[in-house]
């Protein structure tokens, strides 16, 4: 393990908002093409940290962070940082399929559209290639024009992993990306991730432990804002080494 | 890029504030024009003072404030139960398809220009007044004077134009009681009316009280209609019939052949107004706080 | 057996009273237009006034009234739109976004005659620019401006946070995702203000005449003097020239406002459908 490339590592982390401090001294690295869960109760802090690594968290008023987060050796919350660059590298999908009131084909091309391409050939190789890695071309592929609304939930949230996709990131957040979704979506989604997983490093909260042990090779246990545990997905499901890790995937509490 | 965000940033912020500008240089200029009158003539005299002959340099505006409130109370007295009928007719007493409807009546009566209202009273409120109450009156004293055009005529007109103010925001308020109220009153004998009545208005109460007051403002400011239909005749009327003139008809009217002088004296007496309706709209804003914290 | 009589006799009372009011809206309405019509002729729309108004048309009034409305909105509704904006995106809680919603409130409470006022002192003398298309235009943009912002700003709320989060993480930048995702979302919202304004500089009387002036000329350079549909009718019905030419010219006004307000009242109800 200890040869992988970071991607992240995180550094004496701490994150609150107004007086509640929902973070505390986090200190983990995430790697390169690994794709870690991130696993615990909810209110653990668990999408608050995903949250924080393309800086999302900034939209909320009052959050504070303390230490670093560093993204390919720079920190991300440096007075320098460009976050557009950032968010461009750290693609994002949301817990709810979240397709702009637009067509199909507009979802796709608005970020390379947003980052200056401008080409109309080039803008319909975007939609072709990220739809087709998606798993979407064939299916939906006479009705670009329409808008994305009219769409399946898991049709939605597979467009918005396109949408991502579209922008060349290097890191994916996937932020319960499944939750909202019927089991067979569901499954769909999964299995795309683990093909994403070859070219991109991904980042997943889930509050569903199957899931963390089907798709994920590395994962994070979160409680009450601080990492009890971080090891390898096989590992700490049958021999966490933390008692209360064990507690929570043996489904004792949470 | 960044400079660029700021740059728009600061752009619409700008933008934002051109509402605090212009409230500024409203004051201001109201202020600046009308300021001078006042402290040479002196803010008593200017606001007791009986008579109103700008040629002669007569500036008391008694009469015309006299007049303001008369037509306002009318207004009042006429608007409020009416008002609050209806509100409760929406509210309480009607399917929601029909209240709909009735909304849209009420929306449409708000959207009538203050023109129109004053063309319909010039048309019909007044001779109404000249043709069938005047005669009645002159019935029990014969001495009774009077064109029609009168404290009554205004009163009757602002009373419609301050309707929607007063169903609209009274009819939130009533239907912002919480439906257990009801409920438990229904379970404790009483009947519809009297829950109406002492639960359900009660409860309503600050929401009523700040319709009440910004209609009140709305009364005061308005213009046209009143300027078109009380008579315009500058003396403290003591009978509904009798003519009047108010603060924003004589503005209006004087304001295109006035003398220099006599116009920042109108001016002058816009500041008054500008005063009387700010401290209205504060006192509407304070009673609309306290109701909201009230049901939060 | 009384208290059931009692509250019947009640009830009587407030349909008695909801019924007045939906009859004197009728009455108001049903008047004029009856009186009205019959004199909106073409001629009436197309030719000039003769005799101070006393026969001919109103079409350098109908054209006025454009002319005066058209510069209002065009100066209210950017204004507007970047002010909601700025409340519903940009304002972080504090004094200075209090300070600013305080003062707008202030500005929708103002009557008309103290904006005439204004409007006078400030652009007919103050800056020049005389009884002018301009000097109304611009005092109306005032008056409007509340109704722009709040419309605006209701529908913004509306559109999901999830949307403007879904373009902040694709890299766009604030005002990127607000022109290219948040606003478009919002276009009823803003039509429906934009309708309103429509409106309400459409039927204002008491703020036009203090600073457009009552010429009846037809106006070409902003700065000419004009005469409104509103301001005409107050002429007409204050010197009783012409019985036919005053409910011709109300039964007209009457009718723009009447489509003007059930445009945005259809706009606003899609709107809350949707």
């Amino acid at each position: 393990m200890a040869d992988k490339e970071k991607a992240f590592e995180i550094r004496g982390m701490n994150l609150s908002y107004g007086t509640f401090q929902a973070l505390k001294n986090i200190d983990i690295d995430l790697y390169k093409n690994d794709i870690t869960a991130l696993i615990g109760p909810s209110g653990c802090g668990k999408s608050t940290f995903l949250r924080s690594l393309n800086r999302m968290n900034d939209l909320v008023e009052g959050c504070r962070i303390e230490g670093e987060i560093l993204f390919d050796g720079k920190d991300i919350y440096g007075k320098e940082y460009d976050i557009i660059a950032l968010r461009k590298k750290v693609g994002m999908v949301f817990q709810k399929p979240n397709p702009f009131p637009k067509s199909i084909y507009e979802n796709i091309v608005y970020g390379p559209k947003l980052h200056g391409q401008k080409k109309k050939e080039v803008l319909d190789e975007i939609v072709e290639r990220t739809l087709t890695e998606v798993g979407l071309w064939e299916e939906i592929k006479d009705r670009l024009n329409k808008s994305a609304l009219g769409l399946s939930g898991g049709q939605q949230q597979r467009l918005c992993i396109a949408r991502c996709l579209a922008v060349e990131p290097e890191v994916i957040l996937m932020d319960e990306p499944t939750s909202a979704l019927d089991p067979v979506a569901t499954t769909k989604i999964e299995n795309l991730v683990q093909e994403l997983a070859a070219k991109y490093t991904i980042v997943t909260v889930t509050h569903n432990m199957q899931q963390a042990g089907r798709i994920s090779n590395r994962t994070a246990f979160f409680l009450s804002g601080e990492v009890l545990e971080i090891d390898d997905t096989r590992k700490l499901f049958t021999n966490p080494s933390n008692p209360k890790t064990e507690e929570y995937i043996t489904g004792r509490f949470g | 890029m960044k400079i660029r965000e700021k740059v728009i940033e600061r752009l619409i912020l700008l933008c934002a504030a051109v509402s605090v500008a212009a409230v500024a240089l409203i004051t201001i200029f109201i202020f600046s024009s009308g300021g001078p009158v006042l402290a040479k003539y002196g803010v008593l005299r200017f606001i007791f003072g009986n008579d109103w002959s700008p040629t002669s340099g007569s500036y008391g505006i008694l009469p015309l404030i006299v007049g303001t409130l008369g037509v306002t109370l009318g207004a009042l007295v006429i608007g409020i139960p009416t008002g609050l009928g209806c509100a409760v007719f929406m509210a309480e007493m009607v399917k929601s398809r029909l209240a709909k409807l009735f909304r849209a009546a009420i929306e449409l009566l708000a959207g009538i220009p203050s023109v129109v209202y004053g063309f319909f009273g010039l048309e019909i409120i007044v001779p109404a007044i000249r043709d069938y109450l005047l005669p009645m009156a002159r019935k029990l004293d014969p001495d009774v004077p009077g064109s029609g055009f009168s404290v009554l005529a205004g009163a009757i007109v602002l009373a419609v134009m301050i309707l929607p103010t007063i169903v609209s925001i009274s009819e939130n308020a009533i239907r912002a009681v919480p439906k257990e109220f009801h409920e438990a009153s229904l379970a404790l004998g009483a009947d519809k009316r009297e829950t109406i009545i002492k639960i359900i208005l009660p409860a309503a109460k600050s929401g009523i009280l700040s319709s009440i007051i910004l209609a009140m403002g709305r009364a005061i400011g308005e213009t046209m209609a009143v300027l078109m239909i009380t008579g315009n005749m500058v003396k403290v009327p003591t009978s509904p019939l009798d003519p009047a003139a108010t603060l924003t008809g004589t503005i209006a009217m004087e304001m295109s052949y006035a003398a220099p002088e006599h116009q920042n004296a109108l001016f002058a007496i816009g500041i008054i107004l500008f005063i009387m309706i700010i401290a209205l709209n504060g006192i509407a804003q304070m009673v609309a706080k306290r109701f909201g914290g009230e049901t939060a | 057996m009384r208290k059931t009589w009692k509250s019947k006799g009640y009830f009587c009372l407030i349909g008695l009273v909801a019924a007045v009011t939906l009859g004197t809206l009728i009455l108001i309405i049903g008047f004029i237009l009856i009186r009205g019509l019959p004199g909106i002729t073409v001629e009436f729309l197309t030719e000039k006034p003769k005799m101070m108004g006393k026969e001919g048309g109103v079409f350098p009034v109908i054209i006025g009234t454009i002319y005066v409305t058209l510069i209002s909105i065009v100066i209210a509704t950017p204004i507007g739109v970047a002010a909601a904006v700025y409340f519903s995106e940009y304002a972080k809680k504090g004094v200075l976004m209090h300070v600013i919603r305080f003062f707008t409130e202030v500005l929708a409470g103002i009557p008309s005659i103290i904006f005439g006022l204004f409007g006078f002192a400030f652009f007919v003398v103050f800056l020049g620019m005389g009884w002018s298309v301009l000097s109304g235009g611009l005092t109306l943009s005032m008056m409007i401006l509340p109704t722009l912002v709040r419309s605006t700003e209701e529908s913004l709320k509306t559109v999901p946070m999830a949307y403007r989060e879904g373009s902040l993480s694709l890299g766009a930048t604030k005002w990127e995702t607000v022109v290219k995702v948040v606003l478009p979302c919002c276009g009823p919202g803003v039509l429906t203000g934009l309708i309103l304004g429509i409106g309400r500089a459409v039927g204002e009387t008491a703020a036009v005449m203090l600073t457009v002036g009552g010429s009846l000329v037809l106006p070409v350079s902003p700065l000419d003097s004009a005469r409104t549909m509103a301001v005409h009718l107050y002429t007409l019905a204050s010197e009783g020239l012409s019985d036919e030419k005053t409910y011709a010219t109300a039964a007209l006004l009457i009718i723009i406002v009447l489509v003007i307000n059930s445009l945005a009242n259809y706009i606003s109800g899609r709107l809350t459908k949707e």
